[in-house]
C-alpha cells in the first residue's frame, strides 16, 4: 500500500490509534483537560480514517488481494491457533470506512453535545474505546477475536447506555442491554464451539475451505432425530447476530438503550454495533449458503422485525425512541436480505443506513440541544423557522430513509425488496409482503415525526422558545457532512457494489439461491433503476404513507387522538411493546429471580443449612442423648457389658 | 492316690468360692477366699510347680489378703444393707455363670485335652529342683519381662501411696526436695556497707 | 488318672464362679474385687496345668508375672477403694453413680 510501512504496519496502526486516544483519554482523565481529552481521541480517529481511505482505494480502486495475516499467536492448544490476526478484503475496507467516518463525525459532535457535561473526558475514551472494538470485530481472521470485537463492543455499549449512571432509568436500561446481548452471545459462543467441534480449526480461511466438505455431517441433539451440523452452527451463530442486531424476540435492549446520550445512539445502535450481526452473517456466507433452514430461519425474523417493529414507531412520543424502532425496522430489512442470500444488498443497505440513520440520530440531538433536553416531540412542532441547518439536513435523512428515489436508501431498499421477491426459500412470501407493506409503515412515522417535530403549531413553552436557536458547528457541520452520502453515496456506489464484483471472492452464494444474479439482469445502471421504481410497488406505497402523514399531523391533528381512542385495544397492545418487555420481567427475571429464591431460601438455608449441616448436628446429638443413658455410672452395669460381650464373643468363636 | 487329693482339694476351692461370693460378712469372705488360696496351693503342688504354690500362699494370702482384710477393717460398713438385693440377682448371676462355663466346657471337655492328646507328664525325681528350673528360664529368656515386673510393682506402690496420702495440716514435717534445692545464696548474702566514721554521740542517759 | 481335662474343667468352674460373684455383689465393692482374685486364681491354675502337661516352664513364668500383677492391681484397687470410701462414705456400688452421662 504505501512504499515506506508494511500492510500489517498500517492495519495495526488503524487499530491502535483509537485505542491509545481512548487509554491517554481514560487511564490520564483527571490530569488532562478537556481539550486535550478531545484531541487525542479525535486524532486517533481521525487517523485511523484517514487510512481507512487508503485501505479502501487500495482495494476498491487498485484491486489488492485479500490479506489474511497472524498478527499475535496468543496460544496452541491441542493443534488449535488462538491467533490475533487481520483479514482484510473489499468487505472489510468498505466496514472500515464507514465506520471511522461515523465514528469521526460522532467524535466531532460530541465536543457540542457533551459540552455541559461533568463526564467529558470519559464519554470520549468510551467512544475511542467502541471504535477500536468494533475494528477489531471488522478486520479479524478468526471466530475468537471476533468474539472479542464482539463482547468488546457490548461492554463499551452497556457502558455508554449508563453513561449517566446516577439515572435509575439509565442503569436499568444498560443492564438490560448487556443481559439480552448475553443472551445472544450465549448462542453465539455455542455456534462457535460448533465450529471448533466440526472444523477443529478457528481459523476463517481453514474454515471456509472445508465448509463444503462437512455440509452433510449430522449430530444427534436430541436421541433419535439428526440435525444437520451446519444448520445448527448458523442456527446459534444467528442467535448471537439477533442479540447483537436486536432481532426479534431479542429486540427489547434497544428502544431502552436510547437512555444513553444522542451520540452514542447514533454511533453505536444506528450505525456500528448493531451492523456487527449483519456483517457476521455475511462473513459467513460460505457456511449460511449451506443451509437452507437457518436462511428461512433469518427470513422469517428479519421480516416479523420489519414489520411489527416499523409498526411500533408510529405511536412512539420520544423523538429518540422513534428513530430507534426505525433503526429496528431497518435492521429487519437487512436480515431480510441476509435470508433471501442477497449478501450484497444487506451489506449496501447497511452502509446507506448507516450514513441516514447517523444523520437522523444526530439531527434528533441537536433538537434536543436546541429544546434543552427536552426529548417529547408533542412539546416541539414549527422547529423550521429556528433550525434551519438541522431541518434541511433531517429532510435529506428522512426522505432517504423511506427510500424517495434517488437518494440512496432508495437504491438499497428497493434492492432488497426485489431480492426477496425472487427467493424461493419458505417464508419469502410472508417476508417479501412483510417489507414491502414495511415501506408504508416506514413512510408513515417518518413523515409523522417529521410534520410533528418542524411544522405545524409550536408547542414549545415561552422559556424554550426564547433560548430556540440553530446548534453551533461542531454539531451542524456533522450533519452536513452526513447528509452528502446520504444522498449520493446509492447512486454512486450500487453498481459496483450489488451487481459488479466488488464481493468476489468474499461471499459466496450458491446457484439455487442467486437472487442477485436474477436481478442484475434487470438492471440497468442506477438511472434505470430510478425511472423503474417510480413505477413500482414501493414508490406507491411511499407516496401513500406519505399523505397518510400529511393528512393526520398537518391536516386534522385531530384525528389521530379519535383513531387512538376507537382503537384502544390495539394502541394498548403496541403501547405494551407486543407485551415483550413485561413477559421477560415477569416470566423471565421474575422466574429467574423465583428460581434463586426457591434455591437460596429451600435449597440453600432450609436443606443444606437446616436438614444436612444443622440437621446432622442435632440428629448426633439427639441420638447422644439417648445413647447416653448406657452410662450409667454403676461399675456392676459396666462389668456385666464386659462379660456380655466376652461370653458372645466366645460363642462366636467356639461354635 | 493323687485323683482322692485333687478331688478333695477341688471340693475345698469350689465350695470356699461359693462361700465368698454368698456370704454377707466381708470379713468371712475374705477367710473363704484365704481358704480357697490354699486348696489351690495345695493343687498347685500337685502340679509339680512348688514355687507358685509357696509364693502364692506366701504373697497372694499373705500380703494381698491382709491387705484385705486392713481395707475391711478400715471401711465401716453398714452391715444392714448388704444383705438386701441377693435374691433378685441370682437368676441372672446362675444363668451367666451357666453360660460361661457351658461354652468354655464345650472347648476343654472333649476330648480334645484328653489323656490321648496330652498323655501324662512322669513325675520329675527327687534332685529336681521347680525353682532352679524357673530361676534359669527367667532371667535369661524372660528378664526383660522381669525388669518390666519390678517396675509395675514400683509404680503400683507410688500410685497407692500417692493415692491415699493424707496430710495434716497441722503437723510440720520435713519437705526434702525443698532442703535438696537450697542455694547458698538463699541463706548466706553478702552486703556492701561503706565505711562510715561514727560520729562521737554522747550516751543518753540510761535510766536503771 | 488325672488328665488335663480336669484341670481345665476345674479351672471353668472357678470362672464362672467368680463371674456369678461379680452379678451377685452389687453392694460389696471389695465382694467384686475379691471375685476378680478369684478369677485369677482360675486362670493361674490353667497355666499351671498347661505347663505341667506340655513339660514348658513358660507357663508358671508367666503365672509368677500374673501374680505380680496382680498383687500391684489388688493394692491400687484398694487404695482406690479406700479413697472412694473417705469421699462417699459408702461401698454400696448402686450408690456410686457420679460418672453417668
Amino acid at each position: 500500500m504505501f512504499e515506506n510501512y508494511s500492510d500489517s504496519q498500517v492495519y495495526l496502526a488503524i487499530v491502535l490509534a483509537p485505542l491509545i486516544g481512548s487509554i491517554l483519554a481514560g487511564v490520564f482523565n483527571a490530569y488532562i483537560s478537556r481539550a486535550v481529552a478531545h484531541t487525542v481521541t479525535i486524532a486517533g480517529v481521525a487517523i485511523s480514517f484517514v487510512l481507512a481511505l487508503f485501505v479502501f482505494k487500495y482495494f476498491a480502486f487498485d484491486g489488492a488481494p485479500t490479506y489474511n495475516e497472524t498478527v499475535y499467536t496468543w496460544l496452541v492448544s491441542d493443534g488449535i491457533r488462538f491467533e490475533i490476526g487481520f483479514m482484510v478484503d473489499n468487505l472489510t475496507s468498505m466496514m472500515l470506512v464507514v465506520v471511522s467516518f461515523v465514528s469521526l463525525m460522532v467524535h466531532l459532535y460530541t465536543i457540542g453535545y457533551m459540552h455541559d457535561d461533568p463526564g467529558y473526558k470519559r464519554f470520549f475514551s468510551y467512544i475511542s474505546l467502541f471504535t477500536f472494538s468494533m475494528y477489531m470485530l471488522v478486520m479479524s481472521n478468526n471466530f475468537l477475536q471476533l468474539f472479542f470485537g464482539w463482547e468488546a463492543v457490548g461492554l463499551v455499549s452497556y457502558l455508554l447506555i449508563g453513561f449517566y449512571y446516577k439515572k435509575e432509568s439509565a442503569i436499568f436500561a444498560n443492564l438490560k442491554a448487556f443481559l439480552v446481548n448475553r443472551v445472544g452471545d450465549f448462542g453465539f459462543i455455542l455456534g462457535i464451539a460448533g465450529i471448533l467441534m466440526l472444523f477443529n480449526t478457528l481459523d476463517y480461511a481453514e474454515v471456509f475451505a472445508a465448509a463444503n466438505s462437512k455440509a452433510g455431517v449430522t449430530i444427534e441433539l436430541i436421541p433419535g432425530t439428526q440435525w444437520s451440523m451446519i444448520t445448527v452452527i448458523c442456527l446459534l451463530l444467528f442467535v448471537g447476530a439477533m442479540g447483537k442486531s436486536a432481532q426479534v424476540p431479542l429486540h427489547v435492549w434497544l428502544p431502552d438503550s436510547m437512555e444513553g446520550p444522542t451520540p452514542i445512539s447514533a454511533l453505536i445502535h444506528a450505525a456500528t454495533m448493531v451492523t456487527a450481526g449483519i456483517f457476521m452473517v455475511t462473513r459467513m456466507s460460505p457456511l449460511f449458503e449451506l443451509s437452507e433452514t437457518a436462511l428461512s430461519f433469518i427470513l422469517v425474523i428479519g421480516a416479523i422485525t420489519a414489520l411489527f417493529m416499523g409498526f411500533l414507531g408510529i405511536i412512539q412520543n420520544d423523538i429518540k425512541r422513534v428513530v430507534a424502532y426505525s433503526t429496528l425496522s431497518q435492521l429487519g430489512y437487512m436480515t431480510v436480505a441476509l435470508g433471501a442470500s442477497a449478501y450484497s444488498a444487506a451489506v449496501f443497505h447497511l452502509m446507506t443506513h448507516a450514513f441516514f440513520k447517523a444523520l437522523l440520530f444526530l439531527a434528533a440531538g441537536s433538537v434536543i440541544i436546541g429544546m434543552h433536553h427536552i426529548q417529547d416531540i408533542r412539546k416541539m412542532g414549527g422547529l423550521k423557522k429556528y433550525m434551519p441547518i438541522t431541518y434541511w439536513t433531517s429532510l435529506i435523512g428522512t426522505l432517504a430513509l423511506i427510500g424517495f428515489p434517488g437518494l440512496s436508501g432508495f437504491f438499497s431498499k428497493d434492492s432488497i425488496i426485489e431480492a426477496v421477491q425472487l427467493s424461493h426459500l419458505p417464508g419469502a412470501t410472508f417476508a417479501y409482503y412483510a417489507v414491502l407493506a414495511g415501506v408504508f409503515v416506514t413512510a408513515l412515522y417518518s413523515l409523522r415525526l417529521f410534520f410533528i417535530v418542524f411544522h405545524g403549531e409550536e408547542r414549545m413553552d415561552h422559556h424554550t422558545k426564547e433560548h430556540l436557536k440553530e446548534s453551533p458547528w461542531v454539531v451542524t457541520v456533522p450533519l452536513v457532512l452526513l447528509a452528502i452520502p446520504s444522498v449520493i453515496i446509492g447512486g454512486l456506489t450500487i453498481s459496483s457494489v450489488l451487481y459488479g464484483d466488488y464481493f468476489n471472492g468474499v461471499v459466496f452464494v450458491e446457484e439455487a439461491h442467486n437472487v442477485l444474479g436474477h436481478l442484475k439482469e434487470e438492471f440497468h445502471g442506477p438511472m434505470g433503476m430510478v425511472l423503474h421504481g417510480i413505477t413500482a410497488t414501493p414508490f406507491i406505497l411511499m407516496l401513500a404513507g406519505i399523505a397518510v402523514a400529511w393528512l393526520l399531523y398537518m391536516k386534522n391533528p385531530s384525528v389521530p387522538g379519535k383513531i387512538k381512542q376507537s382503537f384502544s385495544l390495539i394502541y394498548n397492545i403496541m403501547d405494551n411493546k407486543y407485551g415483550f418487555d413485561a413477559f421477560n420481567e415477569k416470566v423471565i427475571a421474575g422466574g429467574t429471580r423465583g428460581i434463586g429464591h426457591l434455591l437460596s431460601k429451600v435449597g440453600d438455608l432450609l436443606i443444606i443449612d437446616g436438614i444436612i449441616v444443622n440437621g446432622s448436628a442435632k440428629t448426633v446429638a439427639w441420638v447422644s442423648g439417648i445413647i447416653r443413658h448406657m452410662q450409667t455410672g454403676y461399675l456392676y452395669h459396666y462389668a456385666f457389658a464386659m462379660i456380655l460381650g466376652l461370653i458372645a464373643l466366645l460363642v462366636i468363636v467356639v461354635y | 492316690m493323687e485323683t482322692f487329693v485333687f478331688y478333695i482339694f477341688s471340693a475345698f476351692m469350689v465350695l470356699s468360692a461359693l462361700m465368698v461370693i454368698t456370704v454377707n460378712n466381708p470379713v468371712k469372705a475374705a477367710f473363704f477366699l484365704v481358704l480357697s488360696f490354699f486348696a489351690s496351693a495345695a493343687i498347685w503342688l500337685l502340679l509339680e510347680a512348688e514355687f507358685l504354690a509357696i509364693i502364692l500362699v506366701i504373697v497372694y494370702v499373705g500380703a494381698v489378703m491382709v491387705l484385705f482384710l486392713f481395707v475391711v477393717m478400715m471401711l465401716d460398713i453398714n452391715m444392714a444393707q448388704i444383705k438386701r438385693g441377693f435374691v433378685n440377682n441370682l437368676p441372672l448371676a446362675v444363668a451367666v455363670a451357666i453360660a460361661m462355663f457351658v461354652t468354655i466346657f464345650f472347648v476343654v471337655g472333649g476330648e480334645s485335652f484328653s489323656e490321648s492328646v496330652f498323655t501324662i507328664p512322669d513325675r520329675h525325681g527327687a534332685d529336681y529342683s521347680n525353682v532352679a528350673e524357673l530361676g534359669k528360664v527367667l532371667y535369661t529368656d524372660y528378664v526383660y519381662s522381669f525388669e518390666i515386673a519390678a517396675v509395675i510393682l514400683l509404680v503400683g506402690i507410688i500410685a497407692a501411696i500417692s493415692l491415699t496420702l493424707r496430710r495434716r495440716p497441722n503437723t510440720r514435717h520435713q519437705k526434702i526436695e525443698d532442703q535438696v534445692a537450697v542455694k547458698s545464696k538463699d541463706r548466706l548474702q553478702v552486703v556492701k556497707v561503706d565505711a562510715q566514721p561514727k560520729k562521737y554521740e554522747p550516751a543518753k542517759e540510761e535510766q536503771k | 488318672m488325672l488328665s488335663l481335662t480336669h484341670f481345665l474343667v476345674l479351672g471353668a468352674i472357678m470362672f464362672s464362679i467368680a463371674m456369678a460373684g461379680i452379678f451377685i455383689n452389687r453392694k460389696n465393692v471389695l465382694i467384686l474385687l475379691m471375685c476378680v482374685e478369684l478369677m485369677l486364681l482360675a486362670v493361674n491354675t490353667n497355666f499351671i496345668a498347661f505347663s505341667h502337661y506340655l513339660g514348658d516352664s513358660a507357663g508358671q513364668v508367666f503365672v509368677f508375672f500374673i501374680l505380680t500383677v496382680a498383687a500391684a492391681e489388688a493394692a491400687i484397687g484398694l487404695a482406690i477403694l479406700v479413697v472412694l470410701f473417705r469421699n462417699k462414705r459408702t461401698i454400696n456400688v448402686e450408690e456410686l453413680d457420679s460418672l453417668k452421662g
